[in-house]
């Protein structure tokens, strides 16, 4: 015990900064080099990894589809661009024989926990939302995750009235979400009894993003249309 | 430097087992709650951030064994903290390239194991005094006894909260679910509950020793009297 005390009231001599300024210096190199090479080993598969997660999600909000463009919405104007870019994407879905069969369009808006993302299939010919794929949601299990799940609230997206105005300018009709069992109109979505909050979230965002984004997509529809057929360089092709 | 000289304790088996249940961080020693409360909502959870704090803490552990005597005592717990941010830097490219799913799903846990302070604990009051076979075996063990009780837990929590293990219905469909057990309080009351029996079990076990010590004692005292 004597002998701790001493070592403990003994003071050793700091070593010069120097030394201290060198170790750190090492083993943040070698920290550096470390990291790096993981970085540059994983970045790859990282990437070839979203890209599958997007295209599965593509191709489960429109079932029909065989292959995908990616066109990017910028400034009211639509450009088709690559997987990799970044910015407002929407992914337009094509079958085998290169017809359009809907459009895969991204939306966010803050849930009960933290902001909710999903990808929706939208019908612009027809103007119905058809469906979606939850992207991200850390939502209450059993609570908000029944966005997911639940029958009822699913049958609302058959075909979600997200029409646009004759003027371009906005949707016809704001989408909102209603008490649950009280649904009356196409545009209206029923909510999930004791997951209002997240149910609110998904109307918010429907209509948020049919607001700004479906104008701009009836305008170049065109375009969307036919880029498939004008442009044979198709990438996410389905194998 | 001095730590060199000093004579070390053997390599013994009990270096291993004691980070699985004698010491056992979580139960015994009750570090790095966060992820165990927080993570644990199902096995495959439990058992993903379990591994990936084994690759921390192994790996850690052994290069702050390795580089003890290079390491002035001023600038250690830097040095440390560089190191372990490192491979928790690593085991975060890693899990994204094995599954984005899981990725997702263990959320900002995987970044917080850099605070986590069962693995800065072990290199500061082990690997930084032990040598480097000493300092991965215990490391492993303490890792090992780390992903046991988030298993532990992550199975009781799954199987009451979604009738569920590793994804498997095991209740039948007419099960309703405990929400409250994948909920943050089920983490503390599926903790507490482990706690409780483990030490209830621990009690029952000394106490019996203490009777068959006292009733030795009564069987020699017997002739005398």
């Amino acid at each position: 015990m004597a002998d701790l005390d001493n070592e403990q009231n003994k003071v050793p001599p700091l070593p010069s900064s120097i030394s201290l300024i060198s170790t750190l210096g090492v083993v943040a190199m070698l920290s550096g080099f470390l990291v790096v090479l993981v970085y540059e080993y994983t970045k790859p598969i990282i990437a070839e990894n979203q890209r599958l997660a997007t295209e599965r999600a593509i191709f489960k909000v429109l079932p029909k589809a065989n292959s995908y463009l990616t066109f990017l919405i910028k400034e009211g104007a639509i450009t088709q661009v690559d997987d990799t870019t970044k910015g407002e994407l929407i992914y337009a879905g094509y079958d085998k024989n290169n017809n359009f069969v809907g459009l895969a369009v991204n939306a966010a808006e803050q849930g009960y926990q933290d902001i909710v993302k999903l990808l929706y299939g939208y019908q612009p010919e027809t103007g119905c939302i058809t469906g979606y794929d939850v992207l991200k949601s850390t939502e209450t299990p059993g609570f908000g995750t029944k966005i997911t799940t639940d029958k009822e609230f699913l049958a609302n997206f058959s075909c979600l009235d997200a029409k646009v105005n004759q003027e371009q300018t906005g949707l016809i009709n704001v989408i909102k979400t209603v008490r649950h069992g009280s649904k009356a109109k196409p545009w209206e979505i029923d909510a999930i009894s004791g997951s209002t909050i997240t149910s609110n979230a998904v109307g918010r965002m429907f209509n948020k993003s049919g607001q700004a984004l479906h104008p701009i997509i009836s305008k170049n529809l065109t375009l969307i249309q036919s880029a498939k057929q004008l442009k044979r360089g198709d990438h996410g092709q389905l194998n | 430097m001095a730590n060199s000289t000093k004579k070390e304790a053997p390599l013994t088996l009990d270096i291993f087992t004691a980070g699985i249940w004698k010491e056992n961080p979580v139960f015994v020693m009750m570090l790095g709650l966060c992820p165990v409360l927080a993570v644990t909502n199902s096995v495959e959870n439990s058992l993903a951030m379990g591994l990936a704090s084994i690759f921390v803490l192994v790996c850690s552990n052994a290069l702050v064994s390795a580089l003890r005597n290079f390491i002035p005592k001023q600038v250690r717990i830097t040095t440390y903290i560089i190191i372990i941010a490192t491979f928790v830097t690593l085991v975060d490219y890693i899990i994204q390239a094995i599954s984005l799913d899981l990725y997702n799903k263990l959320g900002a846990f995987i970044q917080l194991i850099v605070v986590n302070c069962l693995i800065l604990g072990r290199a500061e009051a082990f690997a930084s005094k032990n040598s480097f076979t000493k300092s991965v075996i215990s490391a492993l063990g303490m890792g090992l006894g780390f992903t046991l009780a988030l298993v532990m837990l992550g199975g009781v929590r799954e199987l009451l909260g979604a009738g569920q293990l590793l994804g498997y219905q095991i209740f039948s469909l007419n099960f309703e679910p405990w929400v409250v057990m994948i909920l943050p309080p089920g983490g503390f009351i599926v903790l507490g509950s482990w706690l409780l029996l483990i030490n209830y079990f621990e009690q029952r076990k000394t106490g019996q020793l203490i009777t068959q010590d006292s009733a030795s004692h009564c069987t020699v005292s017997q002739p005398r009297s």
